[in-house]
This record gives C-alpha cells, structure tokens and sequence, in this order.
C-alpha cells in the first residue's frame, strides 16, 4: 500500500498540492492481482466520458466559428463543411463594418464595467455602514436592499422605464446603468467579509487616529480585493450580457450593446438573402470579451460565483 | 455583531444612500407603480387612470394566450433545469473522480456561461436552421419528419431551451463540483471498502447528500429560466411560431411595449412579482437547511 503507485498528486484548482490516496476500488482491486501493470479501465472511461461531455459543450462554439469563415456559398452546401475556410479576415471585417461592431463592442464595456463598479461601490459602502455602525434604521435599510432580491426587472418594467424616461436618462449610459446598480447579493457578501474581520483591527485603526473613512480606505479596501475581483468577473458578465433593460431603454443605433446589436443582423424578411457567416462572425466577436473574463479569472469567476449567491 | 463601532451620527446614513436612492428610485417605486397600474386602466396616449378593481387580473384568467404563456414559461423553465441540472450533476460526478485534469475539466465546461443566451440562441438557430442547418441535415438520413422551428412549436421550443442549458450547466456543474468536494472522503471511502459499486454509490450517498445543491440549484435555475429568459426568446422565436415559445416575460413585454395595454401588462408583472417572491422564499428556506450534512 506504501509504494509509490498508490498515492497520486492533485492539482487542485488555485495551486494547493494535495497528496490523494488512489480510489480505494483501485487499491483493493491492486492487492489481488498486484504483480502486473493493469488498465485501470475506470479511469480511463470517465476520462472518456468527460472528454465527449467536452466536446459536445465545445461544437456549437466550434459550428460557429467554422460557419464565420466560410464564403456564403460554402455556408449553404449539402454536406455542410465543418472546416473552417479561407474567408475569416474578410467576413470579420464586413460583420464589424455593416453592425458597427466598435461602438456596440464600447457600449458592452462601458455598461460591463460600470454595472460591476457601481455595484460593488454602493455595495460595499453600504455594508460598511450596517457592520460599523450602529443606528437608527439600519435594519429597516438591511431588509429593503434584501428585497430587491424579489423585484426582477420584468416585475417593474414599464414603471421603470417611466421614471427612467422622466429623468431623461432614455438612450444614456446612465440608464443604461445606474437603474442596475442595487445588490443584495454583493451587499451581502461584503457583510460577511466585514463580519470575518478581527475587531482589533478597527481597534487598532481608531487607536491610531484614524477616522471611519480612513480605515475602509487603508485597511479594509486592501483586504477586500478577493472579494471585488470576484464580484468583479460575475457583475461583468451580467452587465455585458444583459438583454431586456438595454433593448428598452436604447433607441439609437450609438447606444446600443453588442448584444442587441446583433439582433439586427439577422433578417426578418425574406427578400434579402441571410449573411449567416456575418451573423457568426459578429456572434463570435459578442461573446469572445465575457469568455476571455471567465477564463483569465476563472479562479475568481468560480469564488464569486458560489460565494455571492448563498 | 462587531464590538468596534465608529461613532458617528449621519456618517452612516451618508454611506447607504446611493444604494438606497437606486432601490427607492428603480425597485420600490417603481414595484409600488406596477401594483398600482395593476388594478387601473390607463388610456396608451394620456388621460385619466380609471379604477377597475381586478378587472385586469380577471380578463387574463379569461385569455386563452395568457395561459399558453404561462404553460410555456414552465415547460421552458423545467426543460432548461431539467436539462442543465442533472446534466451537470452527472458531469460534476464524473470529473470529482480524483483523477487528473480536474480544473481542465471544469474550465472546458465552463466558459459558455459567458455567453448571452440570446447569442447562444443566435448560434443554436444556425445549427436548426431548416435548410442550412446540420441538425436537420443529420436527422434527415434517420426520419423523413421536418426538423422546422419556423413551422413546429415543439422544434423551436427544443432549440431556446438546448441554448439557454448549454449556456446554464458550466454554473452548475461549478456549484455541484463545490458541493462534492464538501462531502467528507472517508463517507465515500467507506462505502468504497463495503464493495458499493459506482452506481449504488451515486445514487445511495451523493445525491442524497448533495441534494441541499441541488434544490437550491433547481430554484436558481427556475428563477434564471423565468426572469432571466427575454433575450433568447427575442433574439430567437419572437415568441413564435404562433405563440409556442411566447413565455410569461415576453408577452409582458409585448402587451405593454407594442400593445400599450399598460393594466394588462401590469398585471402580469404582480402575478410574476408572487412566483418570484414564492421562489425566493423556497430558496431561503432550502439556504438555511443547507450546511446540514
């Protein structure tokens, strides 16, 4: 059993060594027949497994790509080619030039990034506010931005859009983003940070002089970018991949997200022919940004995930 | 609660302000509105909001359409949680398997929560395209049957929910992999030395102890498939072919943006306001009982 065959070292997501025992199945199986070298045919099987789970998760990215850079005629030939061709460079350019693709992609960043931001700012003000101080109200203020949890966009729609239009905020980034800004969930994920803080920290900041201000700034902003990061990555996501606030709320075609901008790529009527390897060209240019967040900040994306949604 | 307070007196109403102004401005009153124009009928072009107590409420009760929606909103939903949670519940047990490549598997199935399910349909509506599209090409060699979403309901009803899944199962494979790993590996090493095989282990000791995830998963998934589902519908079927993929979100919008039948649509925002509150409630019931294994 203390050989060197039975023990393996995982990897496990973030850099931490962990020295495993092999499956049990494995190791008692490897006691009756232990001389010889074996299949171990379990493993390989869900190795198999996983890999055609991969696969079959990869193909509709990969139809898609393969279809943006075909010739239209490449794209309507029987047996469909699941190859890519020769056409990429061009195709690209067209779908960037006819769906104005620079200000769409603009506009996605703008409302991604501000949606994370203000979010995490209002957020993790407020929570300040219910975990370091103590008055009148606050858990009047607590339960109120609890019960945003219940009033999803289409729950208020026409009404917020009204106070929207009222304000004059119709077809402005501001609309496109302030109405998103509340967050139970990064409140509450802030105030359990905070909650996890050894007091004599904030001890130690008053002892020094420092007021309120000075020691979210210096002392908990510092420990907190775990946190923001994570929020970060699940907040851009949202943001740029958002449908019905950004359709509402946009008539023009500059402020418009890639998102909805894409839409109007496909044609609804049947006299003009259906440029699909221009609408795959611009879908891959959609969703390339919040797919690179994922992987790059994969480790964030997955903590941020499961950690402002309990 | 902390020991350490800072004493100040208006610091900290300062510090909840912005995201209370947002809540009070874009949640409450507005809600507050919807509540309101729910039980008036407001002329589409000015004038005077008239009482019409739950006249709204009753003419949809009378809608033929309403009641598809709401049949095709839990059609959809379940097929999208059905689809995505044990989808991904069986991916998360196969990669927990202590073998390598772990966090290769969990990247690789991952990344299309990136993707806006309305692109995602976009993309899924190319490969069900009728003429061009290589799920009908394939099925053609196995049935002379008409894979047509512009003509079937059924057929595009299957394509926004296998779009809205591929994009929604990395988010749960994430979670139920995070389960998994809580679950102590002496339970299953000791099922292991018992001679329990692969299958009597899954369905005898995970899914029971993982089964917290999962319900909170499935109400998660719901939530998402009914309030977070306009955009593909949109992007995709506009609700069509007849209203076979016209769920609750979208003929809200409809009645309300291109309709202008503004009671109606406010009406059907308060009954979405009492599923979304029911949901919520189930999920925190569920969250309280969750650490319990």
């Amino acid at each position: 059993m203390s050989d060197a065959r039975t023990t393996t070292t995982t990897v496990i997501d973030g850099g931490a060594v962990a020295v495993r025992p092999r499956p049990t199945v494995t190791v008692l199986q490897a006691e009756t027949e232990r001389p010889r070298r074996r299949v171990d045919w379990n493993t390989i099987l869900v190795h198999a497994a996983l890999i055609v789970a991969v696969a079959l998760v990869a193909f509709p990215l990969y139809y898609a790509f393969v279809i943006s850079t075909q010739a239209l005629d490449e794209v309507i030939q029987k047996p469909p080619r699941l190859l890519p061709s020769a056409y990429a460079l061009e195709n690209y350019v067209e779908a960037w030039r006819r769906s104005g693709m620079a200000r769409l992609l603009l506009n996605s960043a703008v409302v991604a990034v501000g949606v994370a931001v203000g979010k995490i700012a209002i957020s993790m003000l407020s929570a300040f506010a219910i975990v370091y101080f103590r008055f009148r109200g606050a858990s009047v203020v607590f339960w109120l931005i609890f019960l945003t949890l219940m009033l999803p966009i289409p729950v208020r729609i026409l009404p917020t859009y009204e106070v929207v239009g009222n304000i004059g905020w119709l077809d402005t980034y501001a609309g496109l983003t302030v109405p998103l800004m509340a967050s139970a969930t990064a409140t509450f994920l802030f105030r359990q940070f905070y909650m996890t803080v050894p007091n004599e920290l904030a001890e130690a900041a008053q002892m020094d002089g420092a007021g309120p201000l000075r020691f979210l700034w210096s002392f908990l902003l510092p420990l907190s970018w775990a946190n923001i990061a994570a929020l970060f990555v699940v907040l851009f996501i949202y943001g740029w991949n958002e449908y019905f606030w950004p359709l509402l709320i946009t008539n023009t075609e500059e402020m418009r997200t890639v998102v909805i901008g894409l839409e109007r790529l496909i044609p609804r009527s049947g006299t003009e022919l259906p440029t699909w390897n221009l609408i795959m060209a611009g879908a891959m240019m959609a969703l390339v940004p919040p797919v690179a967040v994922i992987l790059f900040m994969q480790r964030w994306f997955v903590k941020g995930l499961i950690e402002s949604e309990k | 609660m902390k020991r350490t307070v800072f004493p100040n007196r208006w610091l900290p109403y300062l510090l909840v302000l912005p995201q209370l102004a947002v809540t009070i401005v874009f949640f409450f009153w507005p809600a507050a509105k919807s509540l309101y124009l729910s039980v008036f009928k407001s002329p589409p072009f000015g004038g005077r909001d008239v009482f019409v107590g739950l006249d709204n409420f009753t003419a949809l009760l009378r809608d033929r359409e309403y009641y598809e929606s709401v049949l095709n909103s839990f059609v959809f939903a379940l097929g999208v949680t059905g689809l995505s949670v044990v989808g991904g519940l069986v991916i998360a047990v196969l990669a927990n398997q202590k073998i390598r490549g772990l966090a290769f598997y969990r990247t690789a199935l991952l990344w299309p929560y990136g993707i806006a399910p309305a692109v995602a349909g976009i993309i899924f509506l190319f490969i069900f395209h009728p003429a061009y599209g290589i799920l009908p090409y394939f099925l053609s060699f196995v049935t002379a049957y008409e894979f047509n979403w512009l003509l079937k309901g059924w057929v595009a009803m299957t394509l926004v929910i296998l779009a809205t899944s591929w994009t929604h199962l990395g988010y749960n494979i994430a979670f139920f992999l995070a389960g998994l790993q809580a679950i102590p590996a002496s339970v299953m090493e000791a099922a292991s030395v018992d001679g329990a095989p692969p299958l009597k282990k899954f369905t005898a000791i995970t899914v029971p102890l993982i089964s917290p995830v999962t319900f909170y998963l499935v109400v998660v998934n719901m939530v998402f498939a009914f309030f977070s589902s306009f955009g593909v519908i949109h992007a995709v079927t506009h609700g069509g072919p007849g209203n076979a993929t016209e769920i609750m979100v979208f003929k809200l919008w409809k009645d309300g943006f291109i309709g202008l039948n503004l009671g109606s649509s406010a009406a059907q925002s308060v009954i979405l306001m009492a599923v979304v509150i029911g949901l919520t409630m189930l999920q925190f019931r569920v969250a309280e009982k969750r650490v319990t294994y």
